[in-house]
Parts: C-alpha cells; structure tokens; sequence
C-alpha cells in the first residue's frame, strides 16, 4: 500500500470534562477501502466517527483529509457524510425529497436533482414510485436504503456508517450486509463502518480495527486478527477462544498449567516460542481442536470431561472441563460429529500451525 | 371491537358535547341572530335585515378592525421571532434551567393583566419611571412614551408572550436533533437548517402559538385602553361600546360576527395545514 491515505488520524484525544473518551488515535484510512471500527459498547468508536465527520471538536491532534487539515471545519463544509444509527430521516420529507437533500443544498436544479435521486432508487432497488412515498410509510430496509441514497446522493469521498443495521432483524441484516459490500465495490468509495458486531465487520470488511477504551488494540484484515490477535481482548472479541497461561522454559520450549505441550525448537519457526520467564497466552480456536483416539498424538494435548453438546446449526460445539478445571469449547462441523456423551472422558490435540501465541509484558 | 370502542367513545363525549352546546354554541347562536335584526332592537322577534352590517361599512367600523388585526399581525410576527430563539434554548439548550424560565414565565401570569399594563403605564408615562429619571438626570426631559400604536404592539408582545413561547418551545422540540445533524452532515448551513428541517418540523407549534397569540390579540381591549389612550380604538372597544353606551345589540353584534369570522376562518386554514397530533403528544 504505496498510495497516500485518503484520511488520516493522529494521536487524536477527546475528553468530556474530565473523562477521556479516546486517547490519543492514530489510523491510516485508505483510498477505496471498506474498513470496519468494531469494540464493545462504551470503547468510544461512535464519539471518533462524530469526531471524524465534525459534528464533535476533537480536544487534541489533527485529522488530514487527502492532505489538507480539516479538524477545525465543520460537518456542514466536509466532503464526508454519515449514515446515521437512527438513520435520521426527514419525516416530513418523501422518499424523493430526502434523497434529493443534499442536491437541493447544493443548488442543482430541480430536474437535475429528481433524475440523480431515480438512479440512486434504482441502484438501491427501491421502485421508481417510492419518489413520492412519505418517509413513515417505508418498511426498517426501506429506510435504510433511502438513507444510503441520500448520503451517496451528498457524493462525499467518505461514506460513515454509525451502525446502521442494529435495529433490524436478523435475516434483513444479513441481506443488507451482503448489499452494503456489494454497493462499496459498484461504487469505489470508501466506507468506514462502526459495529459491536464481529459478524458485521467479518462479513464486510476489507480490514477491521478493534477499539478498546479510547484505543485502538489491532488494525488488520478480518483472517489476522481472527488467527493472530495481538492481545487476548481481541483473540476474546473475536469469538469462541481457548486460552492457556504459559511461560518460556530453559530448554526453548513452553510450560504450561493445564496442557500438554510436545513442541521444541520447532515453536520459533510457527512463531510461539517465549524467551525464558516470559509469560503468554496460548491460543488456539475451537474448529481446530481434534478429539484424539488413544495412541494419537498431537502438539498440544489436553485431557478433561466431556460436559456439554450444544447444536449451533451448521456446527456442533463442545465444552470440555480440562483436569485443572478450565473450561474449552471445541466446534465441529455436523458431519464430523464426535460421538461422546457427558460425563465421558476425552482427550483433546491441536497441532502447532494453529496454534498462536499472545505475548504478554 | 373498533366499532364498540367507538360508539362508547361517543357516548363519553355527551356530557361535554352537551356542556359546549350550552356554553359556547348557543350564545354564538343568539349574536349571529341578533347580528342580523334590524338596527337598536332589543329582542329576536323582528323581521331580519343587514342594516346592522351595512351600518359597519358606512361607519368605517372596518377601520378598528383593520388596526386590531394589524396589531395582532405585527405582535404575532414579533413574538414569533423573539420567541424562537428561547424557546430554542428551552427544548434544547438550557437543560434544568428551562424550568426556571418557564416558572419564571408562568408567575407573570399569576398578576392580572391590568395591573401589569399599569406597571408599564408608570414606567412609560411622562413623569414616570423612565422620564421621570432621565428628567432629574439630565434635566432635559422627554415626551411620554405612551399613546402611540408601537406602544399597544409593545404591551400585546408583552402579555400574549407566554401564549407563544410555550407553543414554539413544545414545537420546537419535536425537531429531531439527528435530524439536524444530518441535515448538516449533508452540507446544509445553519439558515438551510432553519428553513428546510427546523421550521417546517417545528411547525405545528408555531402555528398553534401564532393562532393563540394572534387571536387573543385581535380581540384584545386593555392594551389599547392602558397604554394606547385613544390613539386607536381597537374592535373590542367598539364591541364594547355598541352594547353598553351604544345600546345598539345588533351592531354589537354584527361587528363580533365578522370578527368572529375572520378569526375562526384564519384558525380553521392554520389548523388544517399542520398536524395537530403531532404536538398534542399522539405518536404519529
């Protein structure tokens, strides 16, 4: 990624009074790019794109817009724009006359306007004789088709999303999701969007950025973080996980509580070596943990009792009590059901190249 | 059960339907007759001509009305734009110290409108408040500041502010603060916000607010007695003076009809054209 970014974060504060709400954010945005901010409710990813689209003043840093300073303009003079959470529809407005908005503010003639607000309609698939359509009489996916019109209608070099698709239900989220991606590659522009929801932005994104109270924790596409978290928040945020504490050994190897470990020199090359003393996290995701047949062998090994079976659909989940009482959860697709009851004894393997390791100070 | 909640509806309504019958229609009623009888009669019991009416247009009774509606007018368009600015800060603005405005508003209506227009008289009259310091000040004193139309306008923005602000503010507050965000999100300047979200969203409470104001105004009396003096009469007054100095019950009653009228026909357009649901709290 050699090109300049088209937005660019520095070290950007924000306080309320004596709480701070971000603490100092870098990001790189770039040119085209659909890159989703995920963190839990509270971690301050909603305050950084009011921030980003001016309708807060940022209390320290700067913020570059293809080069040129922006952080003291406001809303109403940056080439960007917001999808609302709640949308923010004009009630007394029609289908049309919302789209046509930001044409009207403009200037652009009255014909201009309705031609450009009919092609955004179709380019959403909604029917030509929404045009006149009161805005109350739209269906949840109406709306928000209309409010995507009206914000692509404003032709800004970046479109914000504030969770837009929290309020519907499931199966027209999902739709929507697969909608919103395909409208960012029929477009080119780029899209920033803010969820609490992994799935979301798994299913989106080109990259993710997860925030953590006023920081972001790790910036990367959806498969590295989901493989390589940079800290256990994320490697937790980021689904179903086992984690084990363990610590670098004399020999070059790892010791740890709970598990064990039949790797060597070996655990450089996969990256989960610590030096002596050092403690970490061991990570591994539940879809790679095998049930062994004794005699099989793996890695990593864990023996515990089989506790509970939980139908997810598609896939099965385990939850397995390891000898020193932690819990792991195990995933398996339905066809390779494993056929153990509660109660029984189990013995759980993992190899090395799924395993990941999360260094800690 | 539609149809059942509906007729236990009208059913409820009776007793107030029956009370606003008595109270308000049937009055109504005996003006609109007595409005038609044949001039300083005292009963119903004539043949009906519009002598009474055509007495209005000859006496250039039109001119009182035309000066209290065009005081209501002015006053109304007066309030309208001092109003809006607080009760902005009421419904968006001031948080807890909305309250203490609207306490503070609220207790002016406590004291008779008479006596605070005669708080206004000995601040504004020569020799009063206002004269009478700049006079013992600067020796050099000034005409009174009453008796002049701007005056009566002055004293109608004064009482009727309540009547607006209250309205405006409630109004106000339905305009949807992402709305405005939004608007502004999409390149709208603070005057397109104004004119393109707030008013039209808020509208409901501007119209109910300039209805109340304006007719109260029009039909209002005291103020262009107190403060005005005689330099206009106002329509209340002729009113007035047609059934007691007059004697004249038909002309009284003709010139309240066409001020009933024209009121009821501008309340009636005002209140068509917005809805009224929205801020009597029913969602839409």
């Amino acid at each position: 990624m050699t090109a300049d970014p088209i937005l660019r974060l520095d070290s950007i504060v924000k306080r309320f009074g004596s709480f701070t709400a971000l603490h100092g954010v870098s990001l790189d945005i770039r040119e085209g790019e659909f890159l989703t901010i995920v963190g839990p409710s509270g971690s301050g990813k909603s305050t950084l794109i009011r921030l980003l689209v001016g309708m807060d003043e940022l209390s320290e840093g700067k913020n570059w817009l293809r080069g040129e300073r922006i952080d003291r303009t406001p809303a109403n003079r940056r080439p960007t724009c917001m999808v609302f959470q709640s949308l923010a529809l004009f009630p007394h407005r029609s289908v049309g006359q919302n789209i046509e908005f930001p044409l009207k503010i403009q200037g652009v003639k009255e014909h201009a306007r309705r031609e450009r607000a009919l092609e955004l309609m179709d380019l959403l698939h909604l029917p030509q004789s929404y045009y006149t359509k009161g805005i109350n009489q739209c269906s949840g996916g109406e709306k928000q088709r209309v409010a995507l019109a009206r914000a692509l209608a404003f032709d800004p070099e970046i479109l914000f999303f504030d969770e837009p698709l929290s309020a519907l239900d499931y199966r027209l989220r999902k739709a929507l999701e697969k909608e919103l991606k395909d409208l960012h590659v029929r477009t080119g522009k780029t899209f920033v969007y803010i969820t609490h929801s992994l799935e979301e932005a798994m299913v989106m994104s080109d990259r993710i950025a997860i925030m953590r109270e006023g920081q972001f924790e790790q910036i990367a596409v959806a498969d590295e973080i989901y493989a390589r978290p940079v800290s256990r928040f994320v490697a937790e945020f980021m689904g179903e996980v086992n984690l084990f504490d363990v610590e670098g050994t004399t020999s070059g190897g790892l010791h740890g509580k709970g598990v064990e470990i039949h790797v060597n020199g070996e655990a450089s090359e996969f990256g989960v070596e610590l030096p002596l003393g050092q403690k970490g996290a061991l990570m591994v995701r539940p879809e790679f943990v095998r049930f062994l047949s004794s005699g099989e062998t793996a890695d990593f090994i864990v023996r515990g009792i089989l506790r509970a079976e939980y139908a997810l659909g598609s896939r099965i989940q385990y939850e397995v009590e390891a000898a020193d009482g932690t819990r792991m959860t195990v995933e398996k697709l339905r066809e390779d059901r494993f056929s153990g009851q509660s109660g029984d004894e189990v013995i759980l393997g993992w190899d090395i190249e799924n395993a990941h390791m999360i260094r800690e100070e | 059960m539609e149809s059942a909640n509906r007729r236990l509806g009208t059913f409820c309504a009776i007793p107030l339907l029956a009370v606003l019958a008595v109270s308000f229609v049937a009055p109504l009623t005996v003006v609109a007759a007595f409005s038609v009888m044949p001039q300083k009669v005292f009963n119903l019991a004539n043949v009906p001509d519009f002598s009474a009416y055509a007495e209005l247009v000859r006496q250039g009774y039109w001119k009182s009305l035309a000066w209290s509606l065009g005081m209501a007018f002015a006053s109304t368009i007066i309030l309208a734009v001092i109003c809006w600015p607080l009760a902005y800060g009421m419904s968006k603005v001031f948080g807890r110290f909305t309250l203490v405005i609207t306490i503070a508003v609220v207790m002016t209506l406590f004291v008779s409108e008479n006596i605070r227009l005669f708080g206004w008289v000995l601040t504004l009259m020569k020799g009063g408040l206002i004269e009478g310091h700049l006079r013992a000040w600067t020796g050099q004193g000034i005409d009174g500041l009453l008796y002049n139309v701007p005056v009566i306008v002055f004293g109608l923005v004064y009482v009727y502010f309540p009547f607006m602000l209250f309205p405006l503010a409630q109004g106000i507050a339905m305009v949807p603060d992402d709305a405005r965000q939004a608007a502004a999100d999409l390149g709208a300047s603070r005057m397109q916000i104004l004119r393109e979200i707030e008013l039209p969203l808020a509208a409901p409470g501007i119209v109910v607010g300039s209805l109340l104001s304006f007719v109260l105004a029009a039909g209002a009396l005291a103020e262009s007695k107190l403060l005005g003096g005689q330099a206009v009469i106002v329509i209340a007054d002729e009113v007035e003076t047609a059934f007691t100095y007059g004697q004249d019950w038909p002309l009284g009653s003709a010139l309240s009809m066409t001020l009933i009228l024209i009121i009821g026909g501008l309340s009636i357009f005002g209140i068509t054209r917005v809805d009224l649901d929205a801020i009597m709290g029913r969602k839409r």
